[in-house]
């Protein structure tokens, strides 16, 4: 009984996991793997404000979808999850200024997860955000 | 004995029928059942719980009344400008809502803020601004503490100061439907999706009534 449940488990994580990659048909395994993990955690940390589609909230919260930005902004992205943010930012060419608050909960792992979700999901990039990549933005933050 | 089947049959057909065109939308809250003296006779009547009359002031500093929402149905809720946990899928749900029917006069919307301290009239406007509300179809309301917690009582919303939760101030996230008469005629949870498609179902068959 017990080992049919791993094998159902085992089995739904590989079928979700090809879905996502044949959405995204350049995304490799690990990517993908990255992404549906860091979707679990945009819904509970992040969609509130963001939306469910990234499409943030009028001028109040910035949608993220943005590629540009999340291209100047690439080790800047892990502080903002982890430390929140305040100020004026200009994304997709609208002006937001509302206070994000910190994730002092997220491991650097989880924040990896995230980011690779949302840039992935969202901006259509595919590249991945390494654990290792997280931890050394970190380690810079302002 | 066929002839008592049919008869049955018959009146429940027209019986579901007729609630099928014309669905109405229960009354919410514990009744009264009060006895009262009409011209010297006993009469029975039902009293429904309603919204008292209210005053507080909005996002443009004025003094909005219950006056405002005369002759129209109205959905209310409790939420603050800076509340990082539910407020922001509620408010993004009424706001659904709130540019279906944007123009509409025989609807309006009305958030209560429960943060007394920081929600002032100019951070209401500025959120109402950003939101995407530009007409005073939707007011947003800030008051003292006693009239506002007060008032969510009546509306059957949880609210309350905590400082162990997120942002400091417990809620609950309804969307509370109300007549004319100032009854609640539903209760939506507003972060639920399902549950705000049947409040857009709702104030169509609310608006009837109006007709």
């Amino acid at each position: 009984m017990r080992l049919l449940n791993i094998f159902a488990i085992l089995g739904m994580t590989i079928l979700s996991l090809a879905h996502l990659a044949s959405c995204h048909s350049n995304l490799n395994i690990e990517t993908a793997q990255y992404a549906v993990n860091g979707q679990k955690l945009y819904m509970t940390n992040c969609q509130n404000c963001h939306g469910a589609k990234g499409e943030g909230l009028g001028k109040l919260y910035p949608p993220l979808t943005d590629a540009k930005f999340f291209e100047e902004n690439r080790a800047q992205l892990s502080c903002i999850v982890r430390n929140g943010m305040q100020g004026e930012i200009t994304v997709n060419g609208q002006t937001f200024n509302e206070k994000m608050p910190a994730n002092p909960q997220l491991s650097e792992l989880d924040i990896a997860y995230i980011l690779t979700y949302i840039t992935t999901n969202f901006a259509k990039s595919d590249s991945i955000y390494s654990h290792e990549e997280v931890q050394k933005a970190l380690k810079d933050c302002k | 004995m066929i002839r008592t089947l049919f008869c049955t049959a018959a009146c429940v057909l027209t019986l579901a029928s007729c609630q099928s065109t014309a669905k109405k939308l229960p009354i919410i809250g514990e009744r009264e059942v009060v006895q009262k003296e009409i011209d010297g006779k006993m009469v029975t009547d039902t009293i429904y719980p309603a919204i008292p009359s209210f005053e507080f002031l909005n996002q443009d500093s004025v003094m909005l009344s219950d006056k405002f929402f005369d002759n129209k149905i109205y959905v209310a809720n409790f939420f603050f400008t800076h509340c990082p946990s539910i407020c922001p899928t509620m408010q993004r749900n009424l706001l659904k809502a709130y540019e279906k029917y944007k123009n509409d006069k025989r609807i309006a919307f009305l958030s209560h803020s429960i943060d007394f301290k920081y929600d002032q009239p100019h951070v209401l406007k500025s959120y109402a601004t950003k939101l995407g509300v530009d007409n005073d179809q939707w007011q947003f309301v800030n008051g003292s503490k006693a009239a506002i917690y007060g008032l969510s009582d009546k509306y059957l919303v949880f609210t309350k100061e905590d400082p162990n939760v997120p942002g400091g101030y417990d809620h609950s996230g309804y969307l509370v439907l109300i007549d004319h008469d100032k009854r609640i005629r539903g209760a939506y949870d507003g972060t639920n999706n399902e549950e705000v498609e049947k409040l857009l179902t709702d104030i169509d068959i609310l608006l009837q009534e109006y007709k």
